[in-house]
């Protein structure tokens, strides 16, 4: 058994539903992110001024990589959430499971679909982005590194929705009404430092804090938070849950019967 | 050696609902098998463990000689499997599904082409391998789940009642394809509804009731079993009144129709040599109902 080729098929056949919904997957977070660069950038960012902490830097681009990371985490959650449970629903994963494809092998084929539309609709987002500012990446590796990393660890909470999911509300109750406000609130339109020492504390309690800081420090060079600590909880949360997700699909939790 | 054995096969869901309770079962390389039973018997539960769909609660399960609990990757490379519903993408196309399943089972995309030509061409679905799945019939797509299942060569081809909603022509060219690749080589596992099938099909049968097997051995020696069998005779001319048969129990339906009793013992020369029927005219003989359908029923009905 070929598990390469496996994976690759599982892989191919995950970022070709991507390009085949493109209108779906890829157009949206162009539209949305353009409309929130002449709204929030060009309209009122020219208002609010700088962000305390971020002096140097407009207001647009303090906001481009929090817009970024948006459209990063949401679109590699949603991706693998939709497309594991998508083929739960369709029973296509009854061809995956009854084929000799390890755990593993799974794992990784659903994985690299949500990878894949994280960095495509990142760079998405950057050419977008474009036509409003220009861009100064401060390290690039940093950068591409934060934008891989973060799409694996939100594709590996997605696939944990897909697999608990049992119908298509299941899939869309955590994106709407924990990752985006977690999102939202996590320092993508604003430094944490504008808040009360309260809401300072309580922002701190965010994840989604340090992965947007951690960003923001790629790109920028310059973070409100210790940019090593978030890039360690990053790191961390993604080797747990890259184990819980395995054991998971080894058990067939969800699949099996 | 044996394609598959199953030994002490349990399984309880957690529903509660005890499906299998200790199956033992083989089949040898190169049969031609069916697996019947009633609605809820379990059959679906044992392709299900076999095909690891399901996970079985105790028990073993060999494909080929493999242990599946030892060899999973090895075992399932020699399975094919053809499930009741259909279970592929609708949006993509025909081509589409059947090389990724064989890339699903490490085969390299030029052999996979090459493969997947044959087997469209063979059961004449070309025109159609760029049509996305949901613009085909149900019959075309029953096609695709056997071409799915054969894509990878399986020793072993399971089919969970494949001919189930298709037109009587298909039905019967999907049983010439069958017997085809059955003599080929491939041993085939069969579950039906329609017992014909299973008669005209499968050499050796076993039936399952309530989780357990209560009858596992060949078509032939089934059908022995077999104590009665009724006919409808039909006649050209009309009936005599009050018309019977010596040696036989009879019964009329109209003036040129009456049913008869076969019994085990009796044959079918002594119906002409009786006096009574030597001058009438027969036009049409049938068995009036399917042989292993009564059988099934009476084998699955028995404590009820």
């Amino acid at each position: 058994m070929n598990n390469l080729q496996a994976l690759r098929t599982l892989a191919y056949a995950n970022v070709r539903r991507i390009l085949r919904i493109w209108i779906q997957t890829i157009l949206p977070p162009a539209i949305t992110t353009a409309l929130y660069f002449l709204i929030f950038g060009s309209l009122i960012g020219s208002r609010i001024g700088n962000m305390p902490g971020y002096e140097g830097f407009s207001y647009i681009e303090f906001m481009v990589p929090g817009l970024i990371m948006l459209s990063v985490i949401t679109n590699s959650y949603a991706n693998v959430a939709s497309a594991f449970f998508g083929t739960k629903f369709q029973k296509s994963i009854e061809e995956i499971i009854v084929s000799p494809m390890p755990a593993w092998v799974i794992l990784i084929g659903f994985l690299t679909g949500g990878i894949a539309r994280g960095a495509i609709v990142g760079i998405v987002v950057v050419l977008t982005s474009l036509f409003f500012v220009e861009i100064s990446i401060n390290n690039y590796f940093l950068t591409c590194f934060s934008i891989i990393i973060t799409s694996l660890l939100f594709s590996l909470l997605g696939l944990m929705n897909g697999i608990y999911a049992r119908n298509f509300d299941d899939v869309s109750i955590v994106p709407t009404f924990v990752l985006t406000p977690l999102i939202y609130l996590g320092g993508i339109f604003y430094s944490i430092n504008i808040l009360s020492p309260e809401w300072q504390i309580v922002s701190q309690l965010n994840p989604i804090l340090y992965i947007v800081n951690f960003f923001r420090y790629a790109m920028l060079g310059q973070s409100e938070i210790e940019p090593m600590f978030g890039f360690s909880l990053i790191v961390l949360f993604t080797i747990i849950f890259s184990g819980i997700s395995y054991y998971l699909i080894l058990k067939g939790t969800g699949i099996k019967e | 050696m044996s394609a598959i054995t199953l030994k002490s096969l349990r399984k309880t869901y957690s529903n509660d609902v005890v499906a299998l309770k200790g199956i033992d079962l083989t089949v040898e390389r190169g049969d031609f098998f069916a697996l019947l039973g009633p609605n809820g018997a379990g059959k679906s539960t044992i392709i299900g463990i076999i095909s690891s769909l399901v996970n079985k609660d105790s028990g073993t399960v060999e494909i080929c000689g493999i242990n599946c609990d030892e060899n999973f990757s090895e075992a399932k490379t020699k399975l094919g499997v053809v499930n009741q519903e259909f279970n592929f993408s609708q949006f993509e196309s025909v081509i589409d599904i059947i090389v990724t399943q064989a890339g699903y089972y490490g085969i390299d995309f030029k052999t996979a082409t090459a493969r997947a030509e044959k087997h469209l061409k063979r059961l004449a679905l070309w025109d159609k391998r760029n049509d996305q799945a949901r613009m085909l019939s149900g019959g075309q797509k029953r096609r695709i789940m056997i071409i799915k299942a054969l894509i990878h060569e399986p020793d072993l081809l399971i089919l969970d009642e494949p001919t189930a909603g298709v037109d009587i022509e298909l039905r019967r060219s999907l049983w010439d394809f069958l017997l085809e690749i059955n003599n080929e080589g491939t041993t085939i596992i069969l579950t039906t509804h329609y017992l014909e099938e299973a008669e005209n099909l499968c050499r050796n049968i076993a039936i399952i009731d309530n989780g357990e097997i209560i009858k596992n051995t060949t078509m032939n020696s089934l059908l022995k079993q077999m104590d009665d069998q009724d006919f409808v005779i039909e006649t050209s001319e009309k009936l005599p009144t009050n018309f019977s048969l010596k040696n036989f129990k009879t019964e009329v339906i109209d003036e040129n129709k009456f049913s008869l009793t076969l019994s085990k013992d009796s044959y079918m020369n002594d119906l002409f040599n009786d006096r009574e029927i030597s001058h009438l005219k027969i036009k049409n003989i049938r068995n009036q109902t399917n042989r292993l359908e009564e059988l099934f029923i009476k084998l699955t009905t028995k404590d009820e």
